[in-house]
């Protein structure tokens, strides 16, 4: 089985700030990270190549720079990168996005497309939808977990309120989500290796597409405004007896000097 | 002259640091507690090829550098110096001698059990009247034809209770001094070869220091280390490698402590401001990263030199010394400017203080690293 995963390096928005007086985002010295969904998406391809055999490529469209987010994603065990990099391919928006990434795929030989739901940056959840309908392919989102079978795939997807089991025929594209897949680590062997092998870097002209649908040309997406989102830190759950929770309320008041 | 990290170590530091953040550090007060030898972790660092770091990828090692090994070492250890030290002991203590004085069988047979963490390597010089002295060892081995027999005691053994594999030094000629040390691999299984008992430390406490005793334990003849008689120079040796390992230990708790503390400051008020908004916290902080960077670049310069196959000794004395000093003070200052909450065990810079203190201690005293120093520089 051939599997292809597709990619982002974003800005760890964890570790931005917002300029207080242009309210702008500083992006200077903010590490550059695997998009977390992604990342999960590699860690379910590269499950399926454990438990059912797979060749695991991955792909990624951005500058130069993204290609020690894929060296990364070598040293965790991806067989092949290719990075599709060129002038021609800046200012695009989703749809010019997922068309030179669909363009890219159509020249590869594979079973099952993996990308994760959204990116931490743009946050729009389009691109992997819009790639399957370049490639005109089922697509299954907010995915858990899939399985491969003699005729395609049974998927389980997330809904807000329950999970779906779902049977693919053929071909398909999933969006997978972080939270259902917690990714593996690089192994030291991995990352020894990872500056000797190769990560493909690719043209335009290298891949199944007409020029004038790509980058900027090819956008129709005009940006209107940017904000942040309001930053708010996940709550947690627990289960305890009622003198426990006063401990432990009393004692993260106390961290924060509440009390 | 490049100071920066090469793309692999940076790649490394992204795992290392992501590893220790996750699944070291909440185990940590754990681990220092209950004196809990963190199994769990040691386990998912073989798996992701940290046992092995600096060991030839033919005897089953990941075939990285010294620069490396040590960076895993520094990073464990700034959150939890228990888990540093173990990965410490295993490589330089243990690993480091078979590989550089083992015979091609010996290597075979051990590294790759080793470097997988299948099994964790310990090392045996201390004696109740060797310590600093090591020299006086009483620990004797005696030649019995097909095998040899060894008897005597070794104490304060790291990894003891945990290890399969201990490199141990005894007296084959007492006759012949410190050149009548030699060195043997004792595995945990080997007739007449028992764990004593454990000490009850002040810090690394969930590593468990122990005993080694030896009574009539046999020892098959093919696991000498080296030649009969090299065994105070390959301990010796094996102590210069070490040092850099517990130098990278220190400068790790060390720079654990300031990055508690920075955020500490930053969040503790009083006086109508943060505490980091005084000058006295931003002068005394701003002279304990001078420190600290000053021994991570020792630590970096004396881990390059191993990796160049150039001598070291005195470059892994200066930077043990310095960084074990380093740690020491940063931590008493981190509790000082924690107050009265740094003296609890609710923070972990007062871990991070009983952990520090071992640095100035093991694998050669700072004494021992003076003497090393100045040895040199009055030769």
């Amino acid at each position: 089985m051939n599997i292809i995963v597709c990619v982002k390096q974003v800005p760890d928005t964890t570790e931005i700030k917002i300029d207080p007086v242009k309210g702008t985002l500083i992006r200077d010295g903010v590490p550059s990270i695997m998009n977390p969904d992604d990342k999960g998406g590699l860690e379910l391809a590269l499950r399926m190549k454990e438990t059912e055999g797979a060749t695991v490529t991955v792909v990624s469209m951005g500058p130069p720079q993204a290609d020690r987010m894929l060296r990364e994603a070598l040293a965790m065990g991806a067989d092949r990168a290719i990075l599709l990099s060129d002038r021609r391919f800046a200012g695009a928006d989703t749809l010019a996005t997922s068309y030179a990434l669909a363009g890219c795929i159509r020249t590869l030989d594979y079973d099952l497309i993996i990308a994760g739901r959204q990116a931490i940056d743009g946050d729009t959840a389009q691109v992997a939808p819009e790639m399957a309908q370049h490639l005109d392919l089922p697509q299954v989102s907010y995915v858990i977990d899939a399985k491969k079978t003699d005729k395609g795939f049974i998927v389980k997807k997330e809904n807000e309120d329950c999970v779906q089991t779902l049977e693919v025929e053929g071909k398909c594209v999933l969006t997978v989500l972080a939270s259902a897949f917690k990714a593996r680590y690089m192994t030291v062997a991995g990352i020894i290796d990872a500056y000797n092998r190769e990560v493909e870097v690719w043209s335009a002209d290298q891949i199944d597409v007409e020029e004038s649908k790509l980058g900027l040309k090819g956008s129709p997406t005009k940006v209107h405004k940017s904000f942040p989102k309001s930053l708010k830190e996940p709550g947690e759950v627990f289960e305890l007896s009622e003198e426990e929770a006063v401990e432990l309320i009393v004692s993260r008041l106390k961290e924060k000097h509440i009390i | 002259m490049d100071f920066s990290y090469s793309n692999t170590e940076e790649l490394f530091l992204q795992m290392i640091r992501s590893f220790a953040e996750n699944e070291v550090k909440p185990l940590a007060a754990e681990v220092d507690e209950k004196e809990m030898f963190p199994e769990e972790t040691v386990r998912k660092m073989a798996k992701l090829g940290l046992m092995g770091i600096p060991v030839p990828k033919q005897y089953g090692g990941a075939g990285g550098t010294v620069q490396m090994y040590i960076m895993a070492v520094e990073e464990l250890s700034r959150v939890c110096a228990t888990t540093g030290v173990v990965l410490s002991a295993h490589t330089s203590l243990c690993m480091s001698p078979i590989l550089e004085h083992g015979t091609e069988e010996q290597k075979m047979k051990y590294l790759p059990k080793l470097a997988s963490g299948e099994w964790l390597g310990a090392f045996g010089l201390t004696e109740p009247n060797a310590g600093t002295d090591a020299a006086m060892q009483q620990t004797t081995a005696v030649d019995a034809g097909d095998k040899w027999i060894l008897n005597g005691t070794k104490i304060f053994i790291t990894n003891a209770a945990n290890a399969n594999v201990f490199v141990v030094m005894a007296m084959t000629d007492k006759s012949k001094g410190v050149k009548g040390i030699s060195a043997f691999i004792v595995e945990r299984g080997f007739k007449g070869f028992s764990i004593g008992k454990k000490e009850l430390k002040m810090g690394i406490r969930g590593s468990a220091t122990c005993e080694l005793i030896f009574e009539n334990c046999e020892v098959p003849k093919e696991n000498l280390l080296g030649q009969p008689g090299e065994g105070f120079k390959i301990a010796m040796k094996t102590l210069d490698g070490g040092r850099i390992g517990i130098a990278s230990q220190a400068l790790g708790i060390a720079q654990g402590a300031m990055d508690e503390t920075v955020k500490y400051t930053k969040e503790r008020k009083q006086f109508g401001k943060s505490i980091a908004q005084f000058q006295n916290t931003q002068f005394k902080m701003a002279d304990l990263k001078t420190k600290v960077e000053a021994a991570r670049l020792l630590v970096r310069s004396a881990a390059w030199k191993k990796d160049m196959g150039l001598p070291y000794s005195v470059d892994a004395a200066m930077a043990k010394l310095y960084a074990a000093e380093t740690a020491m003070e940063v931590t008493t200052k981190a509790v000082q400017f924690h107050g009265g909450y740094g003296y609890t065990r609710e923070y972990p810079v007062e871990r991070m203080m009983r952990d520090a203190k071992i640095t100035e201690i093991y694998e050669g005293t700072s004494e021992v690293q003076r003497m090393v120093i100045a040895g040199k520089l009055f030769k």
